[in-house]
């Protein structure tokens, strides 16, 4: 099992989702974020300063699926994200000890799916 | 010793104001009987004519005192506008919207300081008979010694100066209006020229047709307060400004119309309630004085059609999509009172309901068949001021129980408007998005023009979650 973790610009979301979706991959969370990274920030002004914004809004999405959904979720999410441009996002991919389905009790491969 | 003069000076204080008081408590018993001793020395002197000034004057100063206070009233109505048009919107867009709003009012009095008063009010000023006219007091207004401020100026209803800033607040209402349908994609700079000549020079030229006396008023065009001559052409600028611009990135995806759902319903209620109140005003004080039947009697058509659109609109979209909308609920508040504002002064109170209650149910069905045209209108301006606007200006015609107007002539009217304001909208805003360009990038209409077109955040240290 593993957790895919991804950083992808907001506005990208509904992409991803509909990406997602195609592949039938229906679970995942959605989790407010601030970050940065190559894609400087921008400027604001308030009361006649300068404001150098670089911590940006980005959004992220966490998806736990078994080993042999790892390639569709990743290559799903890179469809609905990329842009070329600088700032699309990262995904990261780790190991997941166990995964327990509250309701039921199920554990790993069963609760996941 | 310290602790004594603690408490001393309280004491102290009190006592000192409490003389004070007594003071002023003798002193009015003196005034009140030199002024009266005045009064009756005068009276023996000139009685029959005196007291026939006292009366006017009296009059006058009351008339003149309710026009300033629907003056503030309409005023109050930009706020309302920039609460409701924030509300309806999304966060990212805040500060532009605001920003629009306070631009507005300052361009619109201005420009109507400069020319748009005497090109509404032209008097006998006509270059084209009864279509354009000029005043003879030329750019800007009459001088202080000029100024006609005397029970003379308008049948003892206000003063020159109360009718330039009355009718100058309504004319930055038209503006407002158009504000609130390019919401979210439109350039500052942009809409700020076209609003300054609109405001400016659209607006009050067609208002001259008919409260500058001009063809359509000798026709017998009724319009009491504005549901054509503001609304109405705030209104087709709307729609066409609307339709230049094309949507928001995001609103219709192939034949599906996707709501973008307002980011705070509590401002649009406050932009809602807001304007409810400034229709006292505006209503109220197209009266153009306080004549007590007449204001008393608008005043009350006035709400009792809000609170039938409120219903209206309620009741259908409960039986449409199964739950009540509250900005459905709000916009039928605003339908029923651009629906009387034509037809507030003879209309009676019993169809005045009818009227507002045609007005909530017209809106709902509006909103949707605008969205279905796939024309981008995120606070319902064109559904509310334009489509209850004709409605409104019909309404007039068709209830009126003083028998003076006609649907006919009502239709001329709004035929007119129509014509002319789709026309003129048309060129200038096709001329500027021709020169400068009309719409932010996609970029900045992703990231939210407040950090594009101002680099400010409305919420600044919140962070809100947008779906796109």
């Amino acid at each position: 099992m593993k957790l895919v973790t991804a950083y992808i610009q907001p506005e990208r979301l509904n992409a991803v989702k509909q990406a997602l979706f195609e592949k039938d991959i229906f679970r995942m969370s959605v989790i407010l974020a601030q970050g940065c990274g190559q894609q400087k920030g921008f400027h604001e002004n308030y009361r006649g300063a300068d404001i150098e914004v670089n911590l940006l809004k980005k959004l992220r999405i966490e998806v736990a699926v078994n080993d042999e959904f790892v390639d569709t979720t990743v290559d799903a999410i890179i469809k609905g994200a990329r842009t070329g441009k600088i700032g699309d996002g990262k995904i990261f991919v780790t190991s997941l000890e166990d995964c327990i389905r509250i309701r039921t009790g199920e554990k790993g491969h069963d609760a996941i799916g | 010793m310290k602790s004594f003069l603690k408490w001393m000076m309280p004491v102290s204080l009190l006592v000192t104001i409490s003389s004070t008081l007594i003071a002023q408590d003798v002193a009015p018993a003196e005034t009140v009987a030199a002024v009266a001793e005045a009064v009756e020395a005068v009276a023996e002197a000139a009685p029959a004519v005196v007291e026939v000034d006292a009366a006017t004057t009296a009059l006058f100063t009351a008339n003149n005192v309710w026009m300033m206070v629907c003056t503030a009233l309409v005023f109050l109505m930009h706020l309302g506008f920039a609460t409701l048009e924030c509300g309806l919107t999304r966060a990212k867009n805040t500060v532009n919207i605001l920003f629009k709003n306070v631009a507005i009012v300052a361009i619109g009095l201005l420009t109507y300081f400069f020319c748009g008063f005497n090109l509404m009010y032209p008097g006998d000023a006509w270059m084209l008979s009864g279509v354009f006219g000029f005043a003879a007091d030329g750019f800007g207004l009459a001088s202080v010694a000029t100024a006609d401020v005397t029970a003379g100026y308008a049948d003892a209803g206000y003063t020159y100066w109360t009718d330039f800033i009355f009718q100058g607040m309504f004319a930055a209402t038209a503006a407002t209006i158009i504000s609130g349908a390019v919401a979210g994609r439109v350039k500052l700079g942009s809409f700020l020229i076209f609003c300054a000549i609109y405001v400016g020079f659209v607006y009050p030229v067609v208002g001259s047709w008919v409260w500058g006396a001009g063809w359509l008023d000798g026709k017998g065009f009724h319009d009491f307060a504005g549901s054509t001559l503001v609304h109405s052409v705030g209104g087709w600028g709307a729609l066409i400004c609307a339709i230049i611009l094309g949507p928001r990135k995001g609103k219709f995806v192939g034949n599906d119309v996707r709501p973008i759902p307002g980011h705070s319903m509590p401002l649009a209620t406050i932009g809602m309630f807001l304007l409810w109140l400034g229709w006292f005003g505006f209503n109220g004080g197209s009266v153009l004085s306080a004549d007590p039947s007449d204001t008393s009697r608008v005043l009350v058509t006035t709400n009792l059609a809000a609170a039938a659109g409120v219903l209206g609109a309620m009741f259908v979209s409960w039986m449409i999509q199964k739950k009540p909308d509250l900005s459905m609920a709000l916009n039928g508040a605003l339908a029923g009172l651009v629906g009387i504002t034509a037809g507030a002064d003879c209309i009676t109170p019993n169809m005045s309901i009818v009227v507002g209650l045609i007005a909530g149910v017209i809106v709902v069905f509006s909103v949707m068949a605008i969205d279905n045209l796939k024309i981008d209108d995120p606070v319902g301006a064109i559904s509310v001021h334009l489509v209850c606007g004709i409605w409104g200006t019909i309404a007039a015609g068709l209830f009126d129980y003083t028998g003076s107007y006609s649907v006919g002539t009502q239709l001329l009217g709004i035929a007119a408007y129509g014509i002319t304001c789709v026309i003129a909208a048309g060129i200038l805003f096709g001329a500027i998005k021709a020169i400068l360009g009309v719409r932010v990038s996609e970029e900045e209409e992703i990231q939210g023009l407040d950090i594009g077109e101002h680099g400010m955040e409305a919420y600044g240290g919140f962070q809100i979650f947008h779906n796109y």
